[in-house]
């Protein structure tokens, strides 16, 4: 059972943790943009089509760690291998 | 964890059949957009009214983005673009509609959608260059070319990856999130995550588009 409960932590914690550097990397490109188009407001169309891009960019770091979240908690692959073992 | 009733498939369950509920939807949403598609051309007129000129907007926006990213090249690539666009955005917006699921939150969806534009990315390539596609590979200096090569064949193998995984993320990832507060406070509190799921399904599907836009540019562009 111990197995489940690190698994629990695991994805918690890796999401966290993912969500973190994702978070600081957002920050400073919405920073960037915003300075950006406060100094010239007439590229803000320029802008935000790359702000965008580089978003999607950072973004996926964080989808990565969910999916792996996500696979650890509902698809993990060695769930039957130790419900096998504890059946023993 | 997905929706509690789904119509697809209790039709389905009903037929005794085993598609796996985001290829009935897929189906469902290509008959959608062929209906929309057959309504809006079939009675053209000269000065548009009601639901042809809203299909105007949708169509030319999505030319004027091709036009702004790709440049007058990237013309011949509406079709292929502006499906993408259709099918991505009509799909991440059932998911509000009680009873529906999106297919773009399956894997198999996605990696369909960025396998086509991989596939596409080198086409375009190799009819636009020929042999000479290759130089995209080597990188500026002919000494470090097998290096480069190495390099450019990871990073481009990537991009399915990373365009499928994204996609899937997001619409999955949205649908737990809304499924989760449904559990907790079934009254009023979803609709917050449920307004931020029109958001992301406009953005993911800006953001597919425009990379799918920004690669098949980049195979059309000569190598530096």
């Amino acid at each position: 059972m111990e197995f489940f409960a690190w698994c629990m932590i695991a994805a918690g914690f890796g999401m966290a943790i993912g969500s973190f550097g994702t978070g600081l990397g957002q920050g400073l490109a919405i920073k960037s943009a915003v300075e950006g188009v406060a100094r010239n407001p007439g590229a803000s169309g320029k802008i935000l089509t790359t702000m965008m891009i580089g978003l999607a960019m950072i973004e996926s770091l964080a989808i990565y760690v969910f999916v792996v979240a996500m696979i650890i908690l509902f698809a993990n692959p060695f769930t039957e291998n130790v419900l096998e073992l504890l059946a023993k | 964890m997905t929706h509690p009733f789904l119509f697809l498939q209790w039709i389905e369950e009903q037929l005794h059949l085993h598609l796996g509920e985001h290829v009935t939807y897929t189906w469902f949403v290509m008959i959608v957009l062929i209906l929309a598609g057959l309504a809006a051309s079939r009675s053209i007129k000269e000065v548009p009214g009601g639901f042809q000129n809203f299909m105007e907007v949708v169509v030319g926006g999505v030319e004027n983005l091709i036009e702004e990213t790709m440049g007058p090249k990237g013309k011949t690539y509406f079709p292929l673009i502006a499906t993408f666009a259709l099918f991505i955005l009509v799909s991440n917006l059932i998911a509000l509609i009680p009873g529906f699921y999106p297919p773009t939150a399956n894997l198999n969806t996605n990696a369909a959608l960025a396998l086509t534009v991989f596939a596409m990315t080198h086409i375009v390539g190799l009819k636009e260059h020929g042999v000479g596609y290759i130089k995209h590979f080597m990188g500026p200096i002919l000494l470090l070319a097998p290096l480069m090569i190495i390099i450019e064949m990871i990073g481009h193998l990537a991009r399915p990856v990373s365009l499928s995984l994204r996609l899937f993320g997001n619409m999955y990832g949205h649908e737990i999130v809304l499924m989760i507060f449904f559990a907790l406070v079934p009254f009023l509190l979803p609709i917050p995550m449920m307004l931020m799921g029109v958001l992301v399904a406009f953005i993911q599907t800006f953001v597919f588009t425009l990379l799918a836009m920004i690669y098949i540019a980049g195979a059309l562009e000569e190598a530096h």
